[in-house]
């Protein structure tokens, strides 16, 4: 923590609101996080939980019904919410980059691949059509695809899930961003491809002192990958710190629930450990905290209202009463009792 | 490629023979020819004559026969009413339907396709509720009715346009306007519809993602796409219009193939309505295989797998 964040959020919250105005969908609510040079931020949480949309919030490109309500997203020292269109327009694909979830959906169909690698390069960097095509049969290669001379000039079809992947990837470090969203990259490959392309990324980041932001459901995937963590359920972060301390020792019942909802090896039990219930509606809300209705510890204070942000430790922050000061007493207990 | 081309082509043949066969039999429900062509009063052995004179004396499969015999030889009989070869009035009609069609055609892409555009990029806001309302309006009023209220209008009232014939580029502007309306509204729904689809993209998305204009996002990574169904719906509308346009074809006396195959009707001039119809019927398919093949040109996905 002694550097400054390469990229610090402040009490985010992004709405999306229905055609009449009737219905607001909290997708993300009052989230802040930091992340510094190099390093590897994870973001777990179940579907619908907001990592998706806080990924497009900090670049800006959501859907027309999604609303930035408030907070502040402070990148190499300029607000990114004050940014006009065309500045936030030269920001994206060039100092913040992001490769998406879905490699066989994410290229254009009609464009061949040198035309779609190629393209951030000539329009944020002004590079004659040679040039860019000449750094992207490089970009190709150092994303490990064979024979790049005669790919450049193929279309997305003809490729495998794990190579458009990969040019995926080298799209996204094309104009040498400072930091990479990469947005569920692996879920869709199979695990040999996702090893590699793990791999593929840390080098990556190592080669190009890249910050990387890590959105997935897996865990096994951010113990690997990642130096902090933070975990979203019903478009708030419930808890945030490094990985190793979250691991040892989560704050809260969800995190809890997801570390030991992971199938362990020798476990004799039958069956997988799932949270009961549902997540919720995250258009109603319930009043008090919205893991509650699945929370095994809660009590009456938790249905009543929602805890805020506290940082129990340093470093780490989590929303649970149970780590309140006012009943800080109490916690602790639990915890150690649970783990 | 070739074998793509090849295996269309068989398509289309099969198809022209069902439509062959079709109309042969359909058109000889609507009457006997005969009546329409005799006096008033004339007796039956006059129609017998008639009868023998056309060839509609003999066993209808052995008609059938004879009139394919000399279709495969490019001959599409004479007409019943203007003693003439069927296909000589079909080419002498021709050119005027083209020309229509042409000038609809043009209208509808010019007014359909950026006014989707516009209606898909300010989705649920005014250009988008003003296409709606131009849409419903496109769709639901009849062409000859339209084509009725602008001969009112620019010819009887203000006198600006001529209101029937052909032969100055001012004829052409009414037809074609109550024709192209129809596909004007048709192809703006369907670009819109396809704009959205695309923008929904992912592929759209991360263009938008490595910081493109959105003028390029839009311009080429999603009207590119966007356009494929808008340009098969545009070359099989092209066909229909020539067809369809026997409606403003008769309301504004233009001397088209759509005139032509109405008179035929009118006058159960069977060879006639065969002729035009199958003529109409190998226009549709060609069309539709050129589509195709241009499909096959844009996507390298169809020219691959095939």
């Amino acid at each position: 923590m002694l550097f400054t964040p390469l990229l610090e959020i402040e009490n985010l919250s992004t709405h999306y609101v229905s055609a009449q105005g009737t219905r607001v969908v909290r997708g993300v609510d009052d989230v802040s996080l930091r992340i510094h040079p190099g390093e590897t931020l994870g973001i777990v949480g179940e579907s619908g939980s907001g990592k998706s949309t806080l990924a497009l919030t900090i670049l800006r490109v959501l859907p027309p019904a999604a609303r930035i309500v408030s907070g502040r997203m402070m990148f190499e020292g300029e607000d990114l919410l004050r940014k006009s269109d065309e500045e936030m327009q030269k920001i994206r694909g060039r100092r913040i980059a992001m490769i998406l979830q879905d490699p066989m959906a994410s290229l254009n169909p009609l464009f061949t691949i040198g035309n779609q690698v190629a393209e951030p390069i000539r329009v944020h960097e002004g590079a004659s059509r040679a040039t860019a095509w000449n750094r992207a049969r490089e970009l190709l290669k150092s994303v490990r695809i064979p024979s790049p001379e005669t790919r450049v000039t193929q279309y997305p079809h003809e490729m495998s899930g794990g190579m458009r992947q990969r040019i995926v990837g080298a799209i996204g470090i094309s104009c040498e961003p400072r930091l990479l969203i990469a947005d569920e990259p692996t879920t869709s490959l199979d695990l040999t491809i996702q090893a590699q392309y793990l791999k593929l990324l840390r080098d990556l980041q190592r080669a190009h002192g890249l910050a990387l932001i890590f959105i997935t459901h897996n865990l096994g995937i951010v113990a690997k990958m990642c130096d902090q963590l933070a975990v979203m359920y019903a478009g708030r972060v419930v808890e945030s710190g490094p990985v190793s301390r979250i691991f040892n020792a989560p704050m809260h019942p969800y995190t809890e629930a997801l570390l030991n909802s992971i199938p362990k090896m020798g476990d004799d039990r039958q069956r997988l450990t799932a949270i009961d219930g549902q997540p919720p509606d995250l258009s109603k809300l319930p009043p008090g905290c919205a893991f509650a209705p699945r929370c095994p510890r809660a009590f009456d204070r938790c249905l009543q209202s929602a805890p805020p942000e506290t940082a129990p430790e340093e470093g780490r922050t989590t929303r649970c009463w149970l780590a309140a000061p006012v009943i800080g007493v109490a916690a602790p207990v639990l915890r150690r009792e649970a783990v | 490629m070739k074998q793509f081309v090849i295996r269309r082509i068989g398509y289309c043949v099969l198809s022209l023979f069902l439509l062959s066969l079709t109309i042969f039999f359909f058109v000889r429900v609507t009457g006997d020819p005969a009546t329409l062509l005799v006096e008033p009063g004339a007796s039956p052995a006059d129609i017998a004559a008639i009868h023998h004179q056309f060839g509609l004396d003999r066993p209808l499969i052995v008609q059938y026969a004879l009139f394919m015999a000399s279709v495969l030889t490019g001959d599409l009989g004479q007409s019943f009413y203007y003693r003439t070869p069927v296909l000589e009035l079909y080419w002498s009609r021709l050119p005027n339907s083209v020309m229509l069609a042409t000038a609809a055609m043009a209208f509808s892409l010019l007014i359909g396709i950026p006014s989707g555009i516009l209606a898909s990029v300010r989705v649920g806001r005014f250009w988008d509720n003003a296409g709606k309302v131009f849409a419903l309006l496109g769709l639901s009023l009849p062409s000859f009715w339209v084509g009725l209220v602008m001969i009112l209008v620019f010819s009887v009232y203000l006198g600006w346009l001529p209101s029937s014939g052909s032969g100055t580029p001012l004829h052409l502007i009414m037809p074609a306007f109550a024709l192209g309306w129809y596909f004007a509204a048709s192809h703006m729904r369907l670009t819109r519809s396809s704009m959205l689809e695309v923008l929904g993209s992912e592929y759209v998305k991360l263009a938008r993602l490595k910081g493109l204009p959105q003028s390029l996002v839009i311009a080429k990574h999603a009207f590119k796409n966007a356009l494929i169904p808008v340009l098969t719906l545009a070359g099989i509308n092209f066909v229909i219009m020539i067809s369809v346009a026997v409606v403003v074809e008769t309301v504004f006396a233009w001397p088209g193939v759509g005139r032509l195959l109405y008179e035929g009707i009118a006058f159960r001039d069977f060879p006639v309505v065969q002729g035009t119809v199958l003529m109409l019927g190998a226009m549709t398919v060609i069309v539709n295989l050129v589509v195709d093949v241009l499909y096959a040109v844009i996507d390298p996905r169809i020219r691959l797998a095939s």
